[in-house]
């Protein structure tokens, strides 16, 4: 099986809301009415940089988005290594922090937005403000999956590996160096790859946005697509794809491949890999002399002083390896200290709510429904296209050298960016953007079921396929006997991540603006974009939790149990 | 006090759980380990041996007692002990030498000495030139050395060994057996005093100067005895075997009167008796082979040798076969009686009547039937039972108590279980036959494997 299991580990949390959901749910509203708040002492115009469509300037841009990029990539494993530690050390905290962790991967990017930006141009300037918001909304779509795969990798770390860290004395950093970050190591790597996908998938929203009156727009590849749509200039959104294409085809041929390939070392199987990955960019690197030189000049010597640093300065606390039980006081005192200006906060978030109108609830009603339906459509669709192809890929070795590499380079691709095209070609169709909505949803996330779908149908094992033939199984009862059950686990699996995707991608799929005009369809979604660009935070506030809600419910009530199915009855041991 | 042991336990007990479901890991244990001793803790799987083996080296703290480490009372890890894993525990992402290096350099060893010294301890386990491999390329045999060769990197004065030959296949296992004792034997390793825990009762005798043997429900000690042998040792020495027949003995125990065999249902007071976990073809298989022996009684030990089955495994059939009053134990002999006998040359069906008889008796499944025939359907959750069964044991041992229950009912058809609803029912009563040709075409087959 080629497929990493813990790419989309969801069973740590209860089906049940638990009081953590609740504490974290109200305290949530609270936060969100201080961030509003701090956001009308925002300037009340802001004029954004001009963004040229010449492509002379793209190499610029692309630069500057690889670099926030980057920038919110770090700050994501700060924070996931960081929450990690919190949820594992003390137990009273986890009993907030991973529902809280939950509850903060369902929040739609831009709902993020108006908080984040405005209240960080009330107290800085105007362009740091705006450079720190795009930071942080990337983020937002970087670090949740990175910090559930850290969490999982911390609290599945064997035993024996931990008891002999303790009897040879491994102070807590050799343990972070030696223990915990190779373990997590290929969960941490995949989930980057998946989490730079989903930065580049909101990068277009996350570089250029308005709020109300005030403008903000960073120079950038995501700004610079934005742009060439809402002028319709054909050329330069042509000229913008490809750039795209090329920063992320090599950032996979020169950091992502040769990570894969180098993280073969932190496999815990103790067998070696029969198609072990290769890189050659990995190879030409460990071929290299100047790098062999400075990893014995340079980076040995380095390690070696990190090492006697630590060693000297935190040296190891003899404790046994049994579970800290954490300090209670210590969450208990910073839940009192925070508990009344969030009460105060929630008091007033409350007061918001209640004065949103009938008629604006019936619309997020309305909306609620209908991305519901074009989510499960998009669902549907994808299902129905990537089962047949992704079980021939999985089943045929010969189609899948054939079909595997075009796949790759399709789904690398940001369904954003493509999107102005689309809606070029689909906007006068019957259905209009409602219709397209659902395309965009469909090629945002298809390709997570389609991979696992792959990686399914590869797994099932031979002797069954034979015995099949065998017994001479017609075509119907050979996928309902043989293959639809053995797919099933990865189907949920890829099914789980597929949705999520979908819902997050309404808020752009449902509110678009495109060559000059801004053109929407009744969504929860659209009622979010519509509520940020409008500078209507009651009806921003009550949407998002409508919507964080829904879809936390959803991935509860539906896809854990049947993910708990998939696991007990349909698992190929 | 001038008597200074290398360590003492003294009244050491280990509770898990809290409130109701309390239960004892260990209890009341006293031990005292000398200088220059080879000891090993022997037992049935949980009996608390590598409990006990976390807390003399301070990997875990006992709920009671204390552990005396040179008469000082021991705080925290040992740092004077090393582990040997069972399952190795290596570092795959490290090479051979880095995974011994790491334990030097985590007590502060400046990097030159401690590369010259994994490298003169690889040299001294004969992994000279596996410097550079990782643990993955090596076989179970080599890895366990690298273990072996990181432990001693520490110069610990107490090595211990957690069942370290358990994970290996027979042959390489022996090698390292005899390898380890050369080391020890020859006094070319500093440490001064080996704690093995193992279940193997000959590796036992073959190793070591002094047993401790342990027994479970709870863990505690029931026999310290010397192995008054020479090294080397040979398997097939008369001497040899004769103390191997006392441990089974000891282990095996003896028939006791049916109400103390058969134990209390669970949520009465005094002790349930917990059904050994074993697979019923092997102990179909056991009795059979009893039943061609003459006067239908065998050694154990030689039960053992010539069943090739490990001896934990056999003595859990064994108990099985106690509990079900297909044999009696007596002085590490095993006898068949006439319902044993008759059950190894009765037919398929005919054996499933005679189990289901002698299960019927049992405690657990009084209970478990009253408790399903109270309800509407005859049908229970598992998970309710597994529950009702956790205020007698710990919710592991609870899962695999019902587990074994539901298959010894399964085969008797008295009961039954659906996995997709994860209910146990009554199996309907004999007069209407329930069961298809299928379920009987299976043959028990026997523990000669």
């Amino acid at each position: 099986m080629k497929r990493p299991s813990f790419l989309f580990k969801i069973d740590q949390t209860p089906f049940s809301f638990t009081w953590g959901d609740g504490i974290v749910l109200v305290g949530l509203a609270g936060v969100i009415w201080y961030g509003t708040r701090l956001a009308f002492h925002a300037p009340a115009t802001i004029q954004g940089p001009q963004i040229s469509l010449s492509p002379s300037a793209l190499p610029w841009y692309a630069g500057y988005s690889v670099a926030r990029m980057t920038a919110a990539y770090f700050l994501s494993i700060i924070f996931t290594i960081v929450y990690g530690y919190s949820m594992v050390r003390n137990r009273y905290a986890r009993r907030v922090l991973l529902p809280l962790l939950d509850i903060l991967q369902s929040i739609p990017i831009l709902s993020f937005l108006p908080m984040v930006v405005l209240s960080l141009s009330s107290i800085l300037p105007g362009k740091i403000a705006a450079e720190l918001a795009s930071i942080i909304l990337i983020f937002t779509s970087q670090a949740w999956n990175l910090t559930f795969a850290w969490y999982q990798a911390l609290i599945t770390i064997p035993n024996e590996l931990g008891e002999a860290s303790s009897i040879y004395n491994f102070n807590g950093w050799l343990r972070f160096k030696l223990l915990h970050l190779p373990f997590a190591a290929i969960g941490l790597l995949w989930n980057s790859i998946m989490s730079w996908a989903g930065g580049w998938f909101f990068l277009m929203a996350a570089e250029i946005f308005t709020v109300g009156s005030r403008d903000f727009r960073l120079p950038g590849l995501g700004a610079y697509l934005h742009e060439a749509a809402s002028e319709g200039d054909i050329r330069a959104i042509v000229w913008g794809i490809a750039v795209l294409v090329l920063v992320i085809t090599a950032l996979d041929q020169l950091v992502w491949r040769p990570l894969l390939a180098w993280s073969e070392r932190f496999k815990l199987e103790m067998v070696e890999s029969e198609a072990p990955r290769t890189s050659w960019f990995y190879d030409a690197w460990l071929n290299s002399r100047l790098i062999s030189w400075l990893d014995d000049h340079a980076f040995n010597p380095l390690s070696q002083k990190l090492d006697a640093f630590f060693l000297r300065y935190f040296p190891p606390k003899h404790q046994g390896e049994q579970e800290k039980e954490g300090r209670p006081w210590l969450m208990f005192t910073i839940l009192a200290l925070a508990a009344p200006p969030l009460a105060y906060g929630v008091y007033q978030a409350v007061m918001m709510l209640v004065g949103v109108s009938a008629a604006h609830w019936w619309q997020i009603a309305m909306g609620i429904g209908a991305t519901f339906l074009r989510v499960a459509f998009a669902l549907i669709i994808a299902l129905a296209w990537t089962l047949p192809l992704g079980v021939a890929i999985g089943t045929n070795p010969r189609l899948a050298t054939l079909l595997q590499p075009v796949v790759q380079i399709a789904a690398s691709i940001p369904a954003t960016a493509l999107f102005p095209v689309i809606l070029l070609f689909m906007l006068d169709m019957p259905g209009g953007l409602s219709l397209i909505a659902v395309f965009l949803m469909l090629l945002g996330t298809q390709w997570y079921l389609l991979f696992n779908i792959i990686a399914g149908a590869s797994a099932i094992p031979q002797d069954l396929k034979f015995t099949a033939t065998l017994l001479r199984l017609g075509t119907w009862n050979r996928w309902r006997i043989l293959i639809l059950p053995a797919l099933f686990p990865y189907i949920v699996t890829g099914a789980i991540a597929a949705g999520g995707g979908a819902w997050n991608a309404s808020i752009v799929a449902e509110y678009v603006d495109f060559a000059g005009k801004t053109v929407y369809t009744t969504g929860i979604g659209s009622t979010i974009a519509r509520a940020t660009a409008s500078g209507d935070y009651p009806l921003l506030l009550a949407s998002t939790l409508v919507m964080v809600v829904t879809v936390v419910l959803i991935n509860r009530l539906i896809w854990r149990r049947l993910y708990r199915v998939a696991q007990e009855r349909f698992r190929m041991e | 006090m001038a008597d200074v042991s290398l360590l003492k336990l003294k009244n050491v007990s280990q509770v898990y759980g809290t409130g109701q479901k309390q239960f004892t890991a260990v209890q009341n244990i006293n031990i005292t380990i000398e200088e220059g001793e080879f000891i090993v803790l022997l037992g049935p799987s949980g009996c608390g041996k590598s409990t006990l083996l976390r807390v003399i080296t301070g990997l875990q703290k006992a709920t009671e007692g204390r552990v005396l480490y040179r008469g000082v009372p021991l705080q925290g890890i040992n740092p004077n002990a090393a582990i040997v894993f069972q399952t190795f525990a290596l570092f795959p992402w490290l090479t051979v030498q880095e995974n011994v290096e790491v334990a030097l350099k985590a007590r502060g060893v400046p990097p030159r000495v401690s590369v010259a010294r994994a490298l003169d301890l690889l040299d001294r386990v004969g992994l000279d030139g596996f410097e550079t491999a990782y643990p993955r390329e090596l076989s179970g045999g080599m890895r366990q050395k690298v273990g072996f060769a990181r432990a001693m990197a520490i110069d610990p004065e107490l090595l211990c060994l957690d069942e370290p030959f358990s994970a290996l296949d027979v042959l390489s296992a022996d090698a390292l057996r005899g390898e380890l004792l050369e080391l020890w034997l020859g006094g070319r390793i500093p440490t001064r005093a080996i704690l093995m825990v193992t279940h193997n009762i000959e590796e036992a005798i073959f190793m070591a100067d002094r047993i401790i043997v342990m027994e479970k429900d709870p863990g505690r000690v029931v026999a310290d005895l010397r192995v008054p042998l020479p090294q080397p040792r040979m398997r097939k020495d008369p001497k040899f075997l004769e103390v191997v027949d006392r441990v089974y003995a000891l282990l095996a125990g003896q028939t006791q009167p049916e109400y103390l065999e058969l134990g209390t249902a669970p949520g009465e007071p005094g002790r349930t008796r917990a059904l050994p976990y074993i697979n019923l073809n092997d102990l179909a298989g056991l009795l059979e082979y009893l039943d061609k022996m003459p006067n239908d009684r065998m050694d154990i030990y030689r039960l053992a040798e010539e069943l090739k089955v490990n001896s934990d495994h056999l003595l859990r059939l064994i108990d099985a076969a106690e509990l079900l009053g297909f044999a009696t134990i007596a002085q590490g002999d095993i006898t068949l009686r006439p319902l044993g006998e008759t059950f190894a040359e009765a037919s398929i069906q005919a054996r499933k009547e005679i189990f289901a008889t002698r299960i019927r008796r049992l405690p657990i499944f009084k209970w478990l039937t009253a408790m399903l025939k109270a309800t509407d359907n005859h049908q229970l959750k598992w998970d309710v039972v597994q529950t009702a069964l956790e205020l007698e044991f710990p919710p592991e041992e609870a899962e695999r108590q019902l587990d074994s229950a539901v298959t010894w009912g399964r085969y008797a058809e008295i009961l039954s279980y659906e996995d997709n609803t994860q209910l146990i029912y009554l199996e309907l009563p004999p007069h209407v036959p329930p069961s298809t040709p299928e379920d009987r075409s299976e043959t028990p087959e026997g523990a000669r494997s």
